[in-house]
């Protein structure tokens, strides 16, 4: 019943950091390199409709993520169950596999839009992908470090 | 002599112009100014009657009609006529943000509570029937209101929509009407009979969202009937950011509607909590 309850938390804190990441990496990835830098864009010419319809669907549920994430992490706080480091951990996983999903799926299976239009473009890849990879791994490495992975079992361990 | 006949027959091309128009823009300011006199008799009459009416939902109804009546009326309006921009504005206002103040004003609360027994009886049965249950269920308010919309640009629609004044008034009906039933469906602060839960209406949510933003896009590259390539980019840029933030005004509003409705009670919080549960009932509680 008691590991119950602490998987439950867990695996609140890890999917309350996910949606929180996805939807922040997406925020970041349409400022950044759409409005900011201008290497793709709203819409390039190249897009197939597969490629809008995702870009949609992917872009309203971002902006749910975002704030839902935020809402299940003031829940979390509610219910004193934030484990900082697992909800930590969560938004790495989130960032990182969206990267790698935009990165490989969308650049590349799909070519809905590549990262930018110059010859190049694989050392823009090859470095969009490897840093995706890392924050997916670190994120990992927070979430199932054994050792500080639930201060819920520390606590009961100090009474 | 012929200046004076040229001057006469523009005149009289522009009065042809702008008659329908401005019968649109009367009959819809006309119902929108008709909805806030009967909120406000409503809230004369229920403050004498009970417990007094908050005023913020007074507040919000005003603010609702108000971005209303500057959609339908007045110079915006008059150029959504001619400008996409303008059109995609009043759009935005008439479909989109009023209908989330007039929902906050609890408008069916109000009158339920206005109304006498009888008709309060009535006014529920109405509320509760089968037209107004599949109309109002979030799956078919979100497909008449984006698809109204996908339906109005991507079909010769918009062009009729500027030739007839009853297509006019009838897709403004439709923006406000498709958008508050949509809205209401999505965020309960009236009296839902037919509650959904909120996981679907959070799928239902992302779903409307993202036809909006497949259609803003779409629009971009294919401009809608009788609108040019640069009007279209512009407008369909509006559409799409700026629907961005009261997309995001909606789901906020939801997720806290969601976050109230699962606060912990007393047990549930102290499951959560092992400082708390040692403290309460002993070690192994």
């Amino acid at each position: 019943m008691k590991n119950n309850n602490d998987k439950e938390v867990s695996r609140r804190n890890m999917w309350s950091g996910i949606l929180f990441g996805v939807g922040l990496i997406a925020f970041i990835d349409e400022t950044v390199f759409h409005q900011l830098l201008r290497w793709h864009h709203f819409y390039d010419k190249s897009t197939t409709d597969v490629g809008l319809i995702s870009d949609g669907i992917f872009h309203a549920f971002s902006w749910f993520a975002t704030i839902a994430g935020l809402f299940l992490f003031a829940d979390l706080r509610r219910r004193n169950g934030l484990i900082f480091q697992r909800w930590l951990g969560g938004v790495l996983l989130g960032i990182g596999v969206f990267q790698l999903y935009d990165g490989l799926i969308q650049h590349k299976w799909m070519r809905i839009h590549q990262i930018r239009y110059v010859d190049n473009v694989i050392v823009y890849d090859i470095i969009w992908n490897v840093s995706a990879f890392i924050i997916l791994l670190i994120g990992l490495f927070l979430l199932f470090r054994k050792s500080q992975n639930s201060k819920l079992k520390e606590k009961t361990a100090n009474e | 002599m012929s200046s004076l006949y040229l001057l006469h027959s523009h005149n009289q091309a522009e009065m042809n112009h702008s008659a329908p128009v401005s019968n649109v823009q009367l009959f819809l300011g006309l119902l929108f100014v008709l909805l806030f006199t009967a909120y406000i008799i409503a809230v004369f009459i229920t403050n004498q009657r009970y417990k007094k009416w908050p005023v913020f939902r007074t507040v919000s109804w005003t603010i609702g009609i108000g971005f209303a009546l500057v959609a339908v009326v007045g110079p915006l309006a008059s150029s959504a006529h001619t400008n996409f921009t303008a059109h995609m504005i009043s759009h935005l206002l008439l479909s989109m943000i009023a209908p989330i103040f007039m929902a906050i004003a609890k408008p069916m609360t109000l009158l339920l509570r206005t109304a006498n027994t009888t008709l309060a009886r009535k006014l529920t049965s109405i509320l509760k029937s089968r037209l107004l249950k599949y109309i109002s269920h979030p799956i078919t308010a979100a497909v008449l209101n984006v698809g109204g919309l996908w339906l109005l640009y991507t079909t010769n629609l918009y062009t009729y929509m500027h030739e007839n004044a009853f297509i006019a008034l009838f897709v403004h009906f439709h923006f406000f009407i498709a958008g508050y039933v949509f809205t209401i469906s999505i965020i309960y602060f009236d009296p839902v009979h037919h509650q959904y839960s909120y996981r679907f209406r959070a799928a239902v949510l992302i779903a409307a969202i993202a036809g909006h933003d497949i259609l803003s896009k779409y629009m971009y590259a294919n401009p809608p009937a009788g609108v040019s390539r640069q009007e279209a980019e512009m407008g369909s840029m509006v559409m799409y950011y700026a629907g961005d933030w009261i997309e995001v005004v909606l789901i906020v509003i939801f997720c806290w509607q969601w976050y109230k409705s699962t606060k912990p009670r007393r047990s549930a919080a102290v499951e959560f909590n092992r400082d708390e549960q040692v403290a309460l009932y002993g070690k192994e509680g």
